[in-house]
């Protein structure tokens, strides 16, 4: 339910009010039409999630770890993946799986660094997809050489609702958070905070700049997840980029 | 959902949810898999879908996507209801079960504790359908309603 990102008025009570009666509602209007009803009881991301172990066994098979990258948009991930391809791309094989809904920008944008890059663009989808789904990444992987890469990074599309829906078949989830986004905004969208193991706070170096509250955002990021590592980064200065890839390179080593 | 808001107000939020975010559609895209195939060829009037509050599902967004996703096809008509789960956690030290609430905190309401697992809230599930008579039934479907 998306009470805590789009309803911010009364509009809780009632969805709690609905959820507390509503096993009683499909009883009733069944057989109020003479109709049949019928048990189904099957979780509705059951297929995303077969297709997501999938790709997590063809993974593990060519012993590649990876790792999916999350943020709204505009939080610098690209930036943060160049930086990352810069400083690692001689030492680690590096493959890249980037999403967009539309263009190749972000995915030119790494050209260049030696890493192999494979583009999904989810336009194609109906309306163009908001994430990246476990079928997605599998139709990527034909053009990855899985068992020459030692980590794939996976760029999902900028959005900080439906991707933490998605399993992907990732080993670990991380998520670049700019602090020009605010405060508040692991108690917004809590599933996304907590759904990655690290949050890189990125963009540091407009600190001095900012009202921004750092202490007020990290009391927000423990009330979901208070498990989260946090790294300070700007993907811009440079700040912080070698301990993300440290934390990269500790991956593999897992 | 036909309860939360007016027409008005409700047709207005949809608006904003589906520039926002669409991960309702392709989630009614899953849905209808899951229904065709269980429904074997039988009208399917409601389609029962139980949705914790930690699947950030909006159920009239989820009911407006319905009516995309299913119109032109044997799924026309049919439509979604929604039974939403609150989010709770139970703590691992002291066992104590808390509801997450509206600002959401993964803390124990007891003890304070954050090592806690979440009990309720991450349901998503298809969890029945209501099908029309079937016309060698019992009669003619005017009798319906």
């Amino acid at each position: 339910m998306g009470r805590f990102h789009r309803h911010d008025d009364g509009t809780v009570h009632d969805h709690a009010h609905t959820g507390a009666h509503a096993h009683d509602v499909g009883d009733h209007s069944g057989y109020a039409t003479g109709g049949e009803r019928l048990e189904v009881l099957i979780r509705i991301f059951d297929e995303n999630d077969r297709t997501a172990a999938a790709n997590r066994a063809e993974f593990a098979a060519a012993g590649v770890r990876v790792v999916n990258l999350m943020s709204a948009p505009g939080a610098g991930k690209t930036t943060l993946l160049r930086e990352t391809l810069a400083r690692l791309g001689g030492q680690l094989r590096i493959g890249i799986i980037e999403g967009d809904i539309e263009t190749s920008l972000d995915a030119d944008r790494l050209a260049g660094f030696g890493a192999e890059i494979a583009l999904i663009n989810t336009g194609n989808g109906f309306g163009g997809e908001c994430h990246l789904d476990a079928p997605m990444v599998r139709s990527a992987l034909p053009r990855l050489p899985l068992a020459d890469l030692d980590l794939v990074l996976i760029e999902n599309v900028g959005n900080l609702v439906c991707p933490a829906e998605f399993d992907v078949g990732e080993d670990d989830r991380a998520m670049v958070y700019a602090i020009t986004e605010g405060e508040e905004k692991p108690l917004k969208y809590p599933v996304m905070f907590r759904s990655c193991g690290l949050v890189v706070v990125n963009k540091v170096d407009l600190l001095p700049y900012l009202d921004f509250d750092l202490d007020g955002f990290l009391d927000c990021l423990r009330k979901v997840n208070p498990a989260a590592e946090v790294m300070l980064v700007s993907a811009r200065t440079g700040e912080g980029v070698d301990a993300w890839c440290d934390w990269l390179r500790a991956r593999l080593a897992r | 959902m036909s309860r939360f808001g007016g027409s008005g107000p409700s047709g207005r939020a949809v608006a904003v949810s589906i520039v926002e975010t669409v991960h309702e559609l392709s989630i009614c895209s899953s849905i209808a898999d899951i229904v065709t195939r269980h429904a074997a060829g039988r009208t399917v009037q409601v389609i029962n879908v139980r949705a914790g509050q930690l699947r950030q599902i909006v159920p009239d967004t989820l009911v407006y996507c319905w009516g995309l996703v299913s119109a032109g096809t044997p799924l026309d008509g049919s439509r979604i209801n929604v039974e939403s789960v609150p989010a709770r956690i139970r703590c691992r030290a002291c066992g104590e079960v808390t509801d997450v609430g509206e600002v959401p905190v993964f803390a124990c309401g007891g003890c304070g504790g954050v090592a806690v697992q979440v009990v309720s809230g991450e349901e998503f599930l298809v969890t029945s359908l209501e099908l029309a008579p079937q016309p060698d039934g019992q009669g003619s479907p005017d009798q319906e309603g």
